[in-house]
């Protein structure tokens, strides 16, 4: 068992309480979490900064404003209704087009307004929000993802988790939803992490439940070697965003949209420790290679061309 | 540098909380284990004399300092006589009166002590003046010359001395002159008195001292004297009869120097008889009587003087502490998953009204039943506040069924299901469906588990008697469990169950050492 722990170490697996102790509560300001936490300060703070975001249609904060909701989108067919406190992807209902009176969930399953309109009121109650409290709908643009992922994505959308320490990007690895996952990009339910060379935006093998895979188990389709569309734009959104919220250590949620290019999704200020396998390597080196520079640059683009030079 | 610092907090911590605990078992006497007995004595001196029918005083020497002894209580009793006590020097007296004593009168003298390694020696002890020589007649006064010269010759000190004298003056074939001395002494008190006089004619302080050696058959007894000389810095004890250093194992010292046991003025002489009696008591309590002795606040400060019922509370809330270090321990070093940080811990206390078996059983039961008809509480679209209600009175249903059930089938131990906490059991159910819905029955199951599971250790721990002695006992040593706790807080290393989640980093080639 000791054994064990000291072949991680070598290999610079960060564990939970380590980067809790060392790399969360050192470097992330406990006062600034309410930031990347609620999901409407993130977006506002976002668009404020000039940071690309999924537009906002609309919010559903009290319960009268459920039995109006449905008005307020009838101009989409398409849209996102997501808890605003939520985490995991819990309680997020992606509505891909409308048939009649009828929605039609990106999964393919019919649902009703009446369905929608109760989502969005357990979302009010505080279902999907930690510890259970009152929390506000998100009606928000639904992303239509790349058509370079077309072939590696079993519906949902890909997303890509930078995890940026000291506005510097260490690592990245690329979540492609599978069937298991039923189209959400989160490792424990079933998605596939694929790992990606920051330097180059290139990815290599991915991991799924534990094992490695160099294909898509739905698509059979190659996922490594690939090179991913607007990689500097990727990391440079993902620095700025480490200083738009003043943490120093947080994972950045990347969509690419088909029409408007890459996207913020989300913040996170206790960003998961899967990324480490789905690139192969433990994030400890590249963490304290960053921690050890006594300048780190001010602008984005120098710190992602730090990142690209001196990561690996 | 923050690593150091608090190293260097629980260090005194720890310090501090086990300095304490050493302190009290070593001072005090307090058992490190459970239902620990010591032997106490009870003595008691029985007074009698015949009343002439006149006003009567009585003085009765009592023990003082009882050295190797802790007195734990005292007794008088005197029916119709007034009582003082008065202390004068090494001794202590006993002072009865009573206007009229006809016929038969009997006084009781009772104290219960309990040894005490602490208190064995004696206190008090100003170097007294030498003694005078006293003066004998001839042939006596050749006779003792005779002797002291001998045992000079052959003793180094006081203490050797007054040894080689005992000997001698007690040897089985005494020469003339000793035994011209042994004449004189018709009794082994007279005769002890006698060995005074002759120490005394040697220049060397001494006194004799009268108490019991206390065993089984200690019944109608009388003191014994024993022989103490002071070799300028303390009391040496001897044997009168055989020279034998030290006091005997066991002796309760009764009075100090010569004059009468008992005094009756106003009546006729009064006969004393001593008898003994062995029994046990916990040590805790003739720990305390010893601190309460030795007038340390520290004892005054404990649990003990509590109300009983405080008392009793505390008993189990002093066990939370250890439950929640080893939820830490469970959580962050194991890696166990459970609903709620210390909701186990609470569940353990739960278990302690039901027995384990029983509470696990009971436990387990209305979880499932309570699950499976929140299952069916979400069909109904219910909002959250309402519908965690709705599971909380579904909760007390279940108990009232279950206690009525059992209560049918003669079981008494449902009867204590009323302790339960519901609330925490219906925010269980409410977690561990929400679980079960978002990550599936798997992680359900586990967390469950990892409950059940922490709950149960929890249990054995929180009952454990030794180490619910030991807390009641000490509680100081919350301050070393605050500092294991403060030294887990940054435990930086990874827990065991990540060794298994990231088993496929193992895959991974080592990084070129970078040097």
């Amino acid at each position: 068992m000791i054994t064990w722990a000291r072949r991680l170490r070598e290999r610079g697996i960060v564990g939970i309480n380590q980067r809790n102790a060392e790399f969360i509560m050192p470097y992330n300001p406990r006062n600034q979490f309410p930031l990347v936490d609620d999901k409407l300060r993130t977006k506002n703070l976002a668009i404020e900064n000039n940071i690309a975001v999924p537009e906002l249609y609309s919010t559903v904060e009290i319960e009268h404003d459920v039995h109006t909701m449905l008005d307020t989108l009838k101009h989409y067919s398409s849209f996102v209704i997501k808890p605003n406190n939520g985490s995991g992807g819990n309680g997020v209902l992606v509505i891909g087009s409308r048939i009649g009176s009828h929605f039609c969930k990106a999964s393919g399953v019919i649902v009703g307004g009446e369905q929608i309109k109760r989502h969005a009121s357990n979302i009010l109650s505080g279902m999907y929000s930690l510890g259970g409290v009152p929390d506000t709908a998100i009606i928000e643009y639904r992303v239509e993802s790349d058509p370079f992922f077309d072939s590696i994505s079993y519906q949902g959308v890909p997303d890509i988790r930078v995890i940026v320490f000291r506005g510097v990007p260490v690592a990245s690895m690329l979540r492609l939803p599978t069937r298991d996952s039923d189209g959400k990009a989160n490792l424990h339910q079933g998605a596939i992490g694929v790992g990606i060379d920051i330097s180059t935006g290139v990815t290599r093998s991915g991991v799924r439940a534990n094992d490695m895979t160099k294909v898509h188990p739905d698509t059979l389709q190659p996922i490594d070697g690939l090179q991913l569309p607007y990689w500097e734009t990727i990391m440079i959104l993902a620095a700025r965003c480490s200083e738009m919220v003043g943490l120093n250590y947080i994972g950045v949620d990347i969509v690419i949209d088909r029409t408007k290019g890459p996207l913020v999704l989300e913040l996170n200020a206790r960003p998961g420790l899967n990324v480490q396998l789905a690139t192969g390597r433990g994030l400890l080196f590249n963490l304290r290679a960053v921690e050890a520079m006594e300048n780190i640059p001010k602008s984005a683009e120098e710190r992602v061309a730090l990142a690209r030079e001196k990561l690996g | 540098m923050r690593d150091f610092k608090l190293r260097v907090l629980a260090l005194i911590l720890f310090a501090f909380g086990l300095g304490l605990c050493i302190y009290k078992v070593n001072v005090f006497g307090l058992p490190l284990q459970p239902g620990q007995d010591e032997e106490v004595w009870t003595v008691q001196a029985r007074i009698a004399f015949k009343g002439s029918g006149k006003p009567t005083k009585v003085q009765f020497a009592i023990p003082h300092e009882a050295p190797g002894f802790v007195t734990l209580d005292e007794d008088y009793i005197s029916g119709n006589y007034g009582l003082a006590v008065e202390s004068e020097r090494e001794n202590r007296w006993a002072n009865w009166a009573v206007r009229r004593a006809n016929g038969p009168q009997t006084l009781y003298y009772r104290i219960s002590i309990a040894r005490d390694q602490n208190s064995n020696e004696m206190t008090g002890g100003s170097q007294p003046p030498f003694p005078e020589a006293p003066f004998y007649p001839e042939p006596y006064n050749s006779a003792i010359k005779a002797i002291l010269d001998d045992v000079r010759l052959e003793s180094a000190d006081i203490a050797t001395y007054t040894r080689e004298l005992l000997i001698q003056l007690n040897a089985d074939k005494p020469n003339e002159n000793v035994e011209l001395l042994r004449g004189r002494a018709n009794n082994d008190e007279a005769w002890v008195f006698e060995i005074s006089e002759v120490l005394k004619g040697a220049r060397i302080p001494n006194r004799i001292l009268y108490g019991l050696e206390l065993n089984e058959s200690v019944n109608n007894a009388q003191l014994k004297p024993w022989l103490q000389v002071h070799n300028g810095k303390r009391w040496l004890s001897f044997n009168p009869l055989t020279g034998q250093p030290g006091l005997p194992d066991n002796f309760l010292v009764w009075r100090i120097g010569g004059g009468p046991l008992v005094w009756v003025e106003g009546s006729g002489a009064a006969e004393v008889v001593f008898s003994a009696a062995r029994n046990y008591r916990e040590i805790v309590d003739i720990a305390r009587k010893r601190a309460e002795r030795m007038g340390s606040s520290l004892v005054d400060a404990s649990l003990f003087n509590l109300p009983l019922e405080t008392q009793n509370v505390y008993r189990v809330l002093l066990m939370v502490p250890l439950g929640a270090l080893l939820v830490v321990i469970l959580r962050n070093v194991i890696g166990i998953r459970t609903f709620g940080t210390f909701m186990p811990v609470l569940i353990a206390m739960a278990f302690r009204e039901t027995q384990l078996l029983w509470g696990i059983i009971l436990f387990t039961v209305m979880i499932a039943i309570g699950l499976s008809i929140r299952f069916y509480l979400d069909r109904l679209m219910l909002l959250l506040v309402p519908r965690l209600a709705s599971v909380l009175i579904i909760v007390v249903i279940m108990m009232i069924l279950i206690s009525i059930l059992t209560h049918q089938f003669g079981g008494t131990r449902a009867m204590s299901v009323a302790l339960f906490p519901m609330v925490i059991m219906a925010m269980t159910i409410e977690r561990m469906s929400i679980v079960w819905e978002e990550l599936g029955a798997g992680d359900a199951l586990k967390e469950g588990a990892g409950s059940l599971f922490t709950a149960i250790l929890g249990y054995m721990l929180m009952t454990n008697e030794t180490l619910n002695h030991l807390f009641f006992v000490f509680p100081e040593l919350l301050f070393c469990m605050l500092a294991v706790t403060l030294l887990f807080g940054r435990y930086t290393g990874y827990r065991l169950t990540e060794l298994w989640r990231f088993r496929a980093a193992l895959k991974f080639e080592p990084p070129e050492s970078k040097s």
